[in-house]
């Protein structure tokens, strides 16, 4: 891949995350007037969290995003059009309101468990090598079912607070995350995202159909199997902390793609710094909006994804992959 | 002669019966069959798809146990010319090569006229110019065994001679290339041809002799028309698939 572009990218990630942790530094300068250690407990306890939390699972929505689409052979298939990400919710949805799960790194386990189902679902609907409108209409049958179990699920629950509880978090939100939260989030999500970044070659192979890859030793049931399980356990992972957060997962490989000469699976390198870059810049713009309340990212990476998203569907009518 | 290919049991569970199947060095083979009769599932099978059973050799070593070295091994062009990421011809042509060699890959390029499409993405080519591009890809690693699947399908005349010549030129240079095919008139160009049906190799011998012998008659339901050409037998029926 172009270096320059890889450093300009990694660059941009460090001053967006830097300016996620220190902005705005007038309450850092107001705490310390209260107490000199008061800025360091702030930045710690409270602005660590949300600011790895922000990062990681920005990383992990590209890196997912980006190897689902290496192994469906499809640019739309990303976490959250694949019904992943809406599996997740349900199945930390029921970890929490119904089984009872307070241990964050159970209810990590919950959302993985959640968005593997979803994705072998998939997987049987639509088959691997479905063409992309299947794929899509299979996800979003299943993020819709998803959607309506996790509501009902939430009305239902013995908790009378839940439906009201889960709203932010349902359309993603990193507020008041606690560093034991981050970690249960990230520690899985790195695992896994270092196991998909070792498969990249193989999903590089994976583009010239599965036979051909057989030939040169790729084993492509067990690479699918591989990449389902390893993105089921960091998207989940994600999701059970921050909610479902849409089109970051869809976008950043397509942009990522375009600094790799196309390779689908060394794309996911870029595609993980795109994502967190991405996810940064949505989260900072949700702070900075000062708002009455504050609004979920999930909503911002919708508003801006949208759109980016119609004109891949609108690509993809006139036969262009991206 | 030692074989260069010796494939034992070869087999996948519904598509292909279990076979074995020796090439020499040098040998240009012919794989022909009606269609759904098994040549794509033996193409798969010795290059070694995961539901394939048996074993496969190639210069004794067993393909399966083969690292990253299996692209100089086999080169597979498969019947698919569908590669739908937006990927440069030039990138295309050196994937699965483990240490390409820039000359080589430049000669390639020029063989088969890719060299001005080099930075063209190619989802964005024709079907002619994909066959193209994925034949330099089987090529690029200098495979010992060269396995086409249909590489004549969807070429204009000058290029059908050209991939031919291209085939006896890796041949003569030691490897060994099986080639299914449907043109029945590029059968005579090749050293031996293989028939195929109902997932079984049924005729192993020359060209020549092949298209004379019954079981080919039985197996296209065709029957030579006096005339150099074919026509359908009149007492063809239905055939039962696998």
């Amino acid at each position: 891949m172009n270096r320059a572009a890889l450093i300009l990218l990694l660059l941009l990630l460090l001053a967006a995350a830097a300016a996620h942790l220190l902005l705005p530094l007038g309450s850092l300068a107001d705490a310390r007037a209260i107490d000199p250690r008061l800025p360091g407990l702030l930045l710690t306890e409270l602005r660590l969290p949300r600011t790895s939390l922000v990062i990681g699972y920005g990383a992990v929505l590209g890196l997912s995003g980006a190897a689902l689409q290496a192994v469906f052979a499809n640019p739309l298939a990303s976490p959250d059009i694949s019904g992943a990400s809406s599996g997740a919710a349900l199945g930390a949805v029921l970890g929490l309101y119904w089984l009872g799960v307070a241990d964050p790194l159970l209810l990590a386990a919950c959302g993985a468990a959640g968005a593997l189902v979803m994705l072998a679902c998939l997987f049987l609907l639509a088959g691997r090598r479905a063409e992309p409108s299947t794929l899509l209409l299979a996800g979003i049958a299943l993020s819709l079912a998803a959607g309506a179990a996790t509501s009902i699920a939430l009305a239902l629950a013995p908790s009378p607070f839940a439906f009201y509880d889960a709203f932010d978090w349902l359309m993603g939100s990193f507020v008041d995350k606690s560093l034991p939260q981050a970690v249960a989030a990230l520690v899985p999500a790195a695992v896994a995202s270092a196991l998909l970044l070792r498969r990249a070659a193989a999903l590089d192979l994976l583009a010239l159909g599965d036979d051909v890859a057989a030939s040169l030793g790729v084993r492509p049931r067990r690479l699918a199997g591989e990449v389902i399980a390893a993105s089921a356990v960091a998207v989940g992972a994600c999701v059970s902390v921050c909610g479902a957060i849409g089109f970051v997962g869809l976008v950043a490989p397509v942009l990522a793609r375009s600094l790799v000469r196309g390779h689908p699976g060394r794309a996911m390198l870029p595609a993980a710094l795109i994502g967190a870059l991405l996810l940064t810049l949505a989260d900072l713009a949700v702070r900075g909006l000062m708002l009455d309340r504050p609004l979920p990212v999930g909503v911002v990476t919708a508003l801006f994804g949208t759109p980016l998203f119609l004109w891949l569907v609108v690509r993809m009518r006139r036969g262009v992959m991206t | 002669m030692t074989a260069l290919l010796s494939a034992r049991r070869l087999r996948i569970e519904g598509r292909l019966q279990p076979t074995d199947l020796d090439l020499v060095s040098g040998e240009m083979v012919a794989l022909i069959g009606p269609n759904g009769g098994g040549k794509t599932s033996l193409l798969r099978a010795i290059a070694g798809v995961e539901e394939a059973k048996g074993s496969a050799e190639i210069d004794g070593v067993v393909l399966a146990g083969a690292g990253p070295g299996r692209g100089g091994m086999i080169g597979l062009m498969s019947a698919s010319r569908d590669i739908g990421w937006p990927i440069p011809v030039r990138d295309v042509v050196t994937m699965g090569v483990a240490r390409p060699d820039a000359a080589a890959i430049a000669r390639l390029l020029v063989a088969f006229e890719l060299d001005r499409l080099t930075e063209r993405p190619v989802s964005s080519l024709s079907t002619g110019e994909r066959s193209r591009v994925l034949m330099a890809r089987a090529l690029a690693a200098n495979p010992r065994l060269l396995l086409l699947d249909e590489p004549l399908s969807n070429l204009d005349p000058y290029w059908v001679l050209r991939f031919i010549a291209a085939m006896r030129g890796h041949a003569a240079g030691g490897a060994a290339v099986l080639c299914a095919l449907h043109d029945l008139a590029q059968l005579n160009r090749f050293d031996r041809a293989l028939l195929i049906a109902d997932g079984r190799l049924v005729v192993d011998m020359t060209p020549a002799l092949l298209v004379r012998s019954a079981l080919f008659e039985e197996s296209f339901r065709i029957a030579a028309d006096g005339r150099g050409g074919w026509r359908v037998k009149p007492s063809a029926g239905p055939r039962s698939s696998p």
